[in-house]
C-alpha cells in the first residue's frame, strides 16, 4: 500500500510539466502564467475581483432602485427574501418575493415589518425602470433585475430613510474600489521616484530620505491620516474631496512602497545574471529592457496588488469617522456610518452588509497577491 | 553595545524633536482655527461678539501670532511640562489627557500581550503541523483577522453581545463609574470591560504575526542544522525551542516596531466605536473643532509612545541577535 501511495505521488509530481520542452522554450511571462494557474485560490480571487469591479463599473444596470430615493414606507425594512414554493406549496423556478407591510410596535414604538402573502411577485431580468447612462455614454432604461409594482425589491433592505442599501452597496463599490487604486498609482509614482532617488544617488541622499522615510513611519498612521482629512475644506465638492482624500492616503503611503523599491532596485543591481550579462558584453540598456524590468515588474504587481486592500480599508476607516468620503456621495465607510451606534445595529444589523464587501474585497485582494507572488518566485515550485 | 544604545537615544531625542514640528504644522493644516469655529458656533446660538471682542480672544489665545512664533513659544512651555490650554474644555491640556493617555497605553500594551501569547503558540503549532487541518483552520482564520477592519469587528461583537446576551459592551466602565474616583471596585469594573477592545485590537496584529512566525519557522525547519541536530538524537521539542524557535522569534521582536504603531492606530478606530475613554476619540474630536494645543499635545504622546516602541524594539533586536549584534560592532 506504502509503495502505491507512494508511486501516485510521484506521478502527480510536476514531472511531465518540468521537463515538457514547452517549459523549456517558455518566456518569463508564460511561466508566471503556468504557475499561476495552478493557485486555484488566486484564479478564484481574480475572478472575484474582477465581478466586485465590474459591479461598480455597471452600477446602475445592477441597481434595482434609485440610490437616492427615500422610500418612506418601507424605512428600516429588513432585507427580503426570495421564495421558490408558495403558500399552496407549489414550486416556482422563477423566484419571487412578497411585498412588505408595516406595522407600528406600540410598545417600543418600533416598525415592525411582515410579508403580505397575499399576491407573489415574480423577479423580472433585464427590465425598463430609471432612465441612465451606461458608462456614461450609452442611453439605456434597462436594469438586470427588478419586481412588478407597486412592490419594492429590497436585497439587502433599507436604511433608516429607507434608501436601498443593495444599490446603494453597488454605487458605493465605485468609490470604494476605486480610490484603492488610485491612491496606490499616485502612492506607487511618488514611492518609484523617490525610493529611484535614493537608491540611485545613494551616499547623503539616500541616508536622508531613508531617514526621512523612518520617520513618516514612525508617525502612527491613522492618527496622520484624521489630521490631513480633516484638513480637507468642509465647502469641497464631492469629486475634491474624492481626490483630497485619494491623496491624503497616498502621501502616508508611499513610504513603503519606497522602501519596497529602493531594496529590490539595489538588490537587482547587484544580482548575479545582471553580472553575467555585464561579462558578455550586453549594453545597459539592454540590461535594463531585458534583464531589470522584467523581474522588476513582476515584483511590482505583487506589492501593488498587496498594497491595495490597505487603502481601502483606510479609506473605509476614514469615511467610517465622517471626514472620508462625504454624503451625498457613498462609498461602503460612508454606508457603514448608519451602523455606529448599538441602537441602530441591534434594530437594522443588516446595515452591516457594506462591510462584508470590504471584507472580501480585501481578502481576494491579499489571495490574489499571494499567489502572484508564488507565481512570479522562480524559485519556488 | 553601549555606543548602539547612546546612538539610538540621541536619535530618539531628535525625532521628538521633528514630531513636534511636523504634529504643529499638521494641525494648522485645516482652513480658519479654533476662534473661527467658536465664534460661528456662538453665532448658531445667537450670540454676537464684538470686533475688539474677537481681537482680544485672538490675543489670549496667542493666534496673532505667525507660525514659527507661535510653535516657539508652545515649545517653549512644552518644555517646561506645561502643554498649552484646551479651547474646547477651556482646561489646561496636561489635566485632562493624562488619563487617557495612561488608559490607551494600558490597552496597547495588553493588546501587544494578548497578541503575543496568542500568536507564538499557534504560529509555532502551525509551522510543525504544516497543511494538517489545525494549519488550515489557523490560516484562514488569519486570514480573515487581516481582512476584517477593527470596527468591523467591533461592531460585530457589539451586536452579538446585544443580540444573544443583551449586554451593552461599549465604554470602559459601568455608569455608576464613568466619574467616579478610582478606587478598587472602579479597577475591577475596568478589567470586566477590557478584553473586547484588547481582542478587538489585538486580531489584526495577531493574524499578521501567525503568518509571518510560521513563514520563518517553514523556512528554518528545512535548514540543515535541524538535520544534523535531528540526526545526533537531539529530542524533537528540545530542538525545535533550541534552535529555530529563537530564530524566528526574530521577526517577532522586531514586530514590536510597526506592532505599537499599529496597535495605537487601531484603537483610534476601535475606541470611537467603543466609546473608550482613551486617546484616539479625543484627538478626533480636537481634530475637528480645531483645539490646537490638545491635538497637537496628543498627536506628539501617541508618537513618542510609538517611537518609544520602535527604539526598545531595535535595541532588543541587538540584544536578542548576536549576528546583528556582530555587524553592528563591525561598523
Amino acid at each position: 500500500m506504502w509503495r502505491r501511495l507512494l508511486a501516485r505521488r510521484d506521478k502527480s509530481q510536476p514531472e511531465t510539466t518540468l521537463y515538457d520542452e514547452s517549459y523549456y522554450l517558455a518566456s518569463q511571462w508564460q511561466l508566471i502564467w503556468r504557475k499561476f494557474r495552478r493557485h486555484r485560490l488566486a484564479i478564484f480571487s481574480l475572478l472575484v475581483i474582477i465581478f466586485l469591479y465590474s459591479l461598480a463599473l455597471f452600477a446602475e444596470f445592477f441597481s434595482i432602485n434609485d440610490i437616492y430615493k427615500r422610500h418612506v414606507k418601507y424605512a428600516k425594512a429588513p432585507p427580503q427574501s426570495l421564495h421558490f414554493v408558495d403558500e399552496e406549496g407549489n414550486f416556482h423556478l422563477r423566484p419571487f418575493i412578497y411585498d412588505l407591510k408595516q406595522e407600528l410596535d406600540m410598545d417600543t414604538l418600533q416598525r415592525n415589518y411582515t410579508e403580505d402573502r397575499s399576491k407573489r411577485y415574480p423577479l423580472r431580468f433585464l427590465l425598463e425602470g430609471e432612465p441612465y447612462k451606461l458608462l456614461g455614454i450609452l442611453d439605456t432604461n434597462i436594469h438586470l433585475v427588478g419586481v412588478d409594482e407597486p412592490a419594492v425589491y429590497f436585497p439587502f433592505g433599507t436604511d433608516n430613510l429607507g434608501r436601498d442599501l443593495y444599490s446603494r452597496t453597488i454605487h458605493a463599490a465605485r468609490i470604494s474600489l476605486s480610490i484603492g487604486v488610485l491612491g496606490v498609482v499616485i502612492s506607487f509614482g511618488l514611492g518609484c521616484l523617490i525610493g529611484g532617488v535614493s537608491g540611485y544617488f545613494g551616499g547623503t541622499v539616500d541616508v536622508i530620505i531613508q531617514r526621512i522615510i523612518e520617520f513618516i513611519i514612525s508617525i502612527p498612521q491613522i492618527p496622520l491620516w484624521i489630521a490631513l482629512a480633516a484638513a480637507l475644506p468642509p465647502e469641497w465638492s464631492s469629486t475634491q474631496v474624492y481626490f483630497g482624500i485619494t491623496l491624503v492616503l497616498a502621501t502616508v503611503g508611499w513610504t513603503t512602497l519606497a522602501r519596497a523599491v529602493r531594496g529590490k532596485l539595489l538588490e537587482l543591481r547587484e544580482a548575479d545574471f545582471v553580472m553575467a550579462a555585464r561579462i558578455s558584453n550586453m549594453g545597459d540598456f539592454d540590461i535594463i529592457v531585458k534583464h531589470l524590468l522584467p523581474s522588476f515588474a513582476s515584483f511590482l504587481i505583487v506589492v501593488l496588488s498587496l498594497s491595495v486592500p490597505g487603502m481601502i480599508l483606510a479609506e473605509t476607516a476614514l469615511s467610517f469617522l465622517q471626514i472620508g468620503i462625504r454624503p451625498p456621495a457613498v462609498s461602503w465607510g460612508v454606508l457603514l456610518q448608519d451602523a455606529q451606534n448599538i441602537r441602530s445595529l441591534s434594530q437594522s444589523p443588516w446595515l452591516l452588509i457594506p462591510g462584508l464587501f470590504v471584507i472580501v474585497t480585501v481578502l481576494a485582494f491579499n489571495f490574489l497577491g499571494d499567489g502572484l507572488r508564488d507565481a512570479a518566485d522562480p524559485y519556488k515550485q | 553595545m553601549k555606543n548602539y544604545v547612546l546612538q539610538r537615544l540621541v536619535y530618539l531625542v531628535f525625532l521628538l524633536w521633528m514630531v513636534s514640528i511636523v504634529t504643529f504644522v499638521v494641525i494648522q493644516l485645516p482652513p480658519g482655527d479654533y476662534l473661527s469655529t467658536f465664534i460661528s458656533r456662538l453665532e448658531q446660538a445667537g450670540e454676537d461678539l464684538s470686533e475688539q471682542q474677537v481681537e482680544a480672544l485672538r490675543r489670549q489665545y496667542g493666534l496673532d501670532l505667525p507660525l514659527y512664533l507661535r510653535y516657539f513659544k508652545w515649545i517653549g512651555q512644552v518644555v517646561q511640562g506645561n502643554f498649552g490650554f484646551s479651547f474646547d474644555y477651556q482646561q489646561p491640556v496636561r489635566d485632562i489627557i493624562g488619563e487617557r493617555l495612561a488608559l490607551t497605553f494600558t490597552i496597547a500594551i495588553l493588546s501587544a500581550l494578548f497578541t503575543y501569547a496568542v500568536a507564538i503558540p499557534i504560529g509555532i503549532y502551525s509551522a510543525t503541523h504544516q497543511y494538517s487541518l489545525g494549519d488550515y483552520v489557523v490560516s484562514i482564520v488569519g486570514f480573515i483577522g487581516l481582512a476584517i477592519p477593527n470596527f468591523m469587528l467591533a461592531l460585530m461583537l457589539l451586536y452579538i453581545a446585544w443580540a444573544n446576551y443583551g449586554l451593552n459592551l461599549t465604554g470602559l466602565f459601568s455608569p455608576e463609574f464613568v466619574s467616579a474616583p478610582w478606587s478598587l471596585a472602579k479597577l475591577g469594573d475596568m478589567l470586566l470591560h477590557l478584553p473586547i477592545p484588547v481582542i478587538v485590537i489585538g486580531t489584526g496584529g495577531t493574524a499578521g504575526l501567525i503568518r509571518v512566525l510560521r513563514g520563518t519557522l517553514l523556512d528554518e525547519l528545512n535548514k540543515q542544522y535541524v538535520i544534523t541536530a535531528r540526526s545526533k538524537g537531539v529530542g524533537e521539542v528540545r530542538l525545535l525551542f533550541r534552535y529555530p524557535v529563537r530564530v524566528a522569534l526574530n521577526p517577532i521582536v522586531s514586530s514590536l516596531a510597526w506592532l505599537f504603531p499599529s496597535l495605537v492606530s487601531g484603537g483610534t478606530i476601535t475606541a470611537w466605536v467603543l466609546g473608550l475613554p482613551t486617546a484616539g476619540p479625543m484627538l478626533l474630536r480636537s481634530m475637528i473643532t480645531q483645539d490646537t494645543f490638545l491635538t497637537a499635545t496628543l498627536l506628539m504622546f501617541i508618537t513618542i509612545l510609538t517611537v518609544i516602541g520602535t527604539t526598545v524594539s531595535d535595541i532588543l533586536l541587538v540584544v536578542v541577535d548576536p549576528r546583528i549584534r556582530m555587524e553592528r560592532a563591525a561598523n
